[in-house]
C-alpha cells in the first residue's frame, strides 16, 4: 500500500511522465501473492487441453536422437567444458535440456499472452479484481516456467534414463531450467507486449532460431573465429546452455554463478517491463 | 446540485471529476455523489463519457484530475482493496472463453481470495440466481448475447460486493432478455446492493434508478429522480403528431399557434410538450391541420434529454 502512494505524488509531478514513476520505485510493478490466482487459471484451462501441454515434450527427445544419439556415431567424442572429453550424446543433451526450457517457456509467454491480451480479454477481467498489473505480469511468467521446467523435468528423466548425466549435480539442472524458463519467459512477455499483429510474431521465431542453433547447442564454442565467440558468450541461451552442461556432466565451479545472474537479471527486467507495459495499455 | 435524498456517508464522491484521453476530454469535471443501497445511473448518449466515469469508478483508469473517493478510499492508492469490494459488468463481455460457466465463477472467484469451499456455493447460488444452472458445464462461447450478460452479472457477485457497478447492462439484448436481466438487477436491489449503471435506454433508467444523472459530452446536465427530472423538465404530456413529408414543414409553422409550452419539430415528427394532450390535439383539429397519425403520451427521460441536449437520447 505505502509504495503505491508514491503514485499518487509522482502523478501530481508537473511533468507527468509515466516511466518516472517505473524508474523510481521500481519493485512497484513487481506482482505479489494474487498472482498465484492467475496460475491457477491457467492450470484449469489447460486440463481442457493438456493434449497442447505435451505437445512441446518431443521436440528435445527427438533431437537427442537424430542428432545426438545418431549422429554421435559418426563424431566420437566432444571437448567439453574444463577439457573433459565426453560423447557427443553427452555433450548435446544439456543443451537440449536449456532449449526445452526456453522453448516451453516462449509458447505461454508470446502467442497465449498475446491472446489474452487482445482477443480473449483475459486481463481486462482478471484486472478489475484485487489483481495489479504486476501480478498479470508475474503470474503468466510463473506459469510459462512452470511449463519450461516441466518439459525440463521430462528431458532431463530421458536423459537420466540414458546414462548421459555423469554426476549428481545434474540435480541442479532443475532449478537452472527454472531460471532458464523465468528469464525467456519475462523477456518472452515484454516483447509480446509491444506486438501489434500476429505477423510480428516472426520476430520470436527469428530471435530464438539462431539462439537454439548457434548457443554451443551443437558443437564447442572452439570452432568459431574469436569475435563470434565473443557475440555467442553474450547471448542468453548461452548462459543456460553452460549452467545445464555444467551440472550434468559434472563440471562445477563459482564461475556459473555468473551465468546464472546473467538470467536473474534478464528475467527481472523482463518482469519489470512486462507489468509496466501491461497496465499501460489496459490501465488507460 | 445535490439533491436532498444524498446521505452524510457517501459510498461514492467525485468532485470536479476529469478523464482526458491525450487532448480530447471525455469527462469534463462532473460532480456526483451516492450512498448505500441506492441505485444510481448515468443516462446519456454514445460518447457521452459513461464508461469513462464507471473505468475510474472501477479503478482500472487513473482520474486526469478532480477528486474521486470510493468506500472512502483513493482508486489509484488503494485500487486493489477498492476492487476487492467491487462487482463489474463491464460494457464489452470479458468471459474466459477457455473456462465453461461454473468454472468462469469459480476462476473469478479465486481472483478475489476467496475460499474454494465459499466459492462452490457462491457459484451454484448464483448460476440458479441468473437461470443458468443447466448451463453449468458449458463452453461460454456458443452462448447467445443474454446468456453472457447474465453470466457476467453472476460473475461480478461472486465476492458479495457492496457496489455492483453495471455498463450497459442491457444494450444489445431482445426485449425478453432484457427483461430477464432487468428482474435480477431490481431483485439485486431489494436485497440492497448499491447499483451503479449506465444506460442509453430512458425506460431501463426509469425501471431500475432511484436517482440518476443525464450526461451528455462529459458533462452533468441534469440530476435527480426519474420523476422529478421529468417534472423539472418536461410537461406531464406530450402530443406526438406525424405529418405527410411536403406537409410536414407547413404544419409545424401553424402548430405555433397552439398553445403549448414547448414543440420540437424532429425529422418525421412534430411534438408538443402540454398538460392536456386530447385537449390539445382538438386544438391541433380546430386550426384545420390533418396528421397522419398522432399520439398522446406521457413526459419520459427521453423528452428530458432532448429538451437538455437538443438531441434524442437513443440512436
Ligand atoms: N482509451 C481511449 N482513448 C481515446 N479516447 C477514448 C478512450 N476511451 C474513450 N475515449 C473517448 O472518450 C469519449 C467517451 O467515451 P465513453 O466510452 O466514456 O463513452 P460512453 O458514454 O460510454 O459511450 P457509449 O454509449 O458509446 O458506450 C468517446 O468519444 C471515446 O471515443
Ligand atoms: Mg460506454
Amino acid at each position: 500500500m505505502s509504495s503505491t502512494r508514491e503514485a499518487v505524488s509522482v502523478r501530481e509531478l508537473p511533468l507527468r511522465v509515466v516511466p518516472v514513476a517505473a524508474l523510481t520505485r521500481p519493485w512497484r510493478n513487481l506482482g505479489g501473492r494474487n498472482s498465484l490466482y492467475l496460475v491457477q487459471r491457467h492450470a484449469r484451462a489447460y486440463r481442457h487441453m493438456w493434449l497442447v501441454l505435451l505437445s512441446g515434450l518431443g521436440e528435445p527427445v527427438f533431437y537427442l536422437f537424430s542428432l545426438g544419439v545418431g549422429l554421435g556415431q559418426l563424431v566420437g567424442t566432444v571437448t567439453g567444458p574444463a577439457g573433459t572429453q565426453v560423447s557427443y550424446a553427452q555433450f548435446v543433451a544439456p543443451a537440449l535440456l536449456a532449449t526445452s526450457s526456453m522453448t516451453g517457456a516462449m509458447y505461454d509467454s508470446t502467442f497465449n499472452v498475446f491472446f489474452r491480451l487482445k482477443y480473449a480479454k483475459l486481463y481486462d477481467a482478471v484486472l478489475s479484481t484485487p489483481l495489479r498489473s504486476g501480478d498479470v505480469a508475474l503470474g503468466e511468467i510463473t506459469w510459462a516456467l512452470i511449463r519450461g521446467a516441466l518439459y525440463a523435468v521430462a528431458f532431463l528423466a530421458v536423459v537420466v534414463a540414458m546414462e548421459l548425466a555423469r554426476s549428481p549435480w545434474a540435480a541442479l539442472a532443475l532449478p537452472a531450467a527454472v531460471l532458464t524458463g523465468f528469464a525467456f519467459a519475462a523477456v518472452g512477455m515484454a516483447a509480446t507486449t509491444y506486438m501489434r499483429s500476429w505477423q510480428d510474431f516472426e520476430f520470436v521465431t527469428l530471435v530464438s532460431m539462431p539462439l537454439f542453433l548457434f548457443s554451443t547447442t551443437f558443437y564447442p564454442l572452439t570452432v568459431y573465429p574469436r569475435a563470434l565467440q565473443v557475440v555467442v558468450e553474450c547471448t542468453p541461451l548461452y548462459q543456460s546452455v553452460v549452467l545445464m552442461r555444467g551440472f550434468v556432466l559434472g563440471v562445477v565451479g563459482p564461475g556459473l554463478l555468473w551465468h546464472a545472474a546473467y538470467l536473474a537479471v534478464m528475467g527481472a527486467a523482463g518482469l519489470l517491463v512486462a507489468g509496466r507495459r501491461v497496465s499501460r495499455l489496459l490501465l488507460k | 446540485m445535490l439533491g436532498s435524498s444524498v446521505p452524510d456517508h457517501a459510498l461514492i464522491r467525485a468532485r470536479g471529476l476529469v478523464k482526458r484521453f491525450g487532448e480530447f476530454t471525455a469527462v469534463d469535471g462532473i460532480d456526483f455523489e451516492l450512498g448505500r443501497g441506492e441505485a444510481f445511473g448515468f443516462l446519456g448518449p454514445n460518447g457521452a463519457g459513461k464508461s469513462s466515469t464507471m473505468r475510474m469508478i472501477g479503478c482500472v483508469s487513473p482520474p486526469t484530475a478532480g477528486e474521486l473517493t470510493i468506500l472512502g478510499m483513493d482508486p489509484v492508492a488503494d485500487g486493489s482493496a477498492i476492487r476487492a469490494r467491487l462487482g463489474v459488468v463491464p460494457q464489452e463481455d470479458t468471459l474466459d472463453v477457455e473456462l465453461t460457466v461454473r468454472e468462469n465463477l469459480l476462476v473469478y472467484g479465486r481472483y478475489f481470495g476467496l475460499a474454494r469451499s465459499v466459492i462452490a456455493e457462491r457459484a451454484a447460488r448464483l448460476l440458479e440466481f441468473v437461470q443458468l444452472s443447466e448451463r453449468a458445464t458449458d463452453q461460454v462461447e456458443p452462448l447467445s448475447g443474454g446468456l453472457k450478460r447474465r453470466l457476467t452479472i453472476a460473475r461480478s457477485l461472486i465476492n458479495d460486493p457492496e457496489i455492483l457497478l453495471l455498463d450497459e447492462p442491457t444494450t444489445g439484448l431482445d426485449p425478453q432478455a432484457r427483461h430477464a436481466v432487468w428482474d435480477r438487477l431490481f431483485r439485486l436491489k431489494q436485497q440492497g446492493v448499491t447499483l451503479v449503471l449506465t444506460t442509453h435506454y430512458m425506460d431501463e433508467a426509469e425501471q431500475l434508478c432511484d436517482r440518476l444523472v443525464v450526461m451528455d459530452a462529459g458533462k452533468i446536465a441534469a440530476e435527480g429522480s426519474p420523476r422529478t427530472l421529468i417534472e423539472r423538465y418536461s410537461t406531464p404530456e406530450v402530443l406526438e403528431l406525424r405529418f405527410d413529408p411536403d406537409e410536414h414543414e407547413q404544419a409545424a409553422e401553424k402548430l405555433a399557434d397552439v398553445p403549448a409550452q414547448r414543440q420540437e419539430v424532429l425529422a418525421d415528427r412534430v411534438l408538443l410538450y402540454v398538460t392536456d394532450g386530447d385537449a390539445a390535439l382538438a386544438t391541433v383539429r380546430g386550426l384545420g391541420l390533418q396528421p397522419r397519425t398522432s399520439l398522446v403520451r406521457r413526459s419520459t427521460l427521453e423528452d428530458v434529454f432532448l429538451r437538455l441536449t437538443g438531441r434524442r437520447l437513443e440512436d
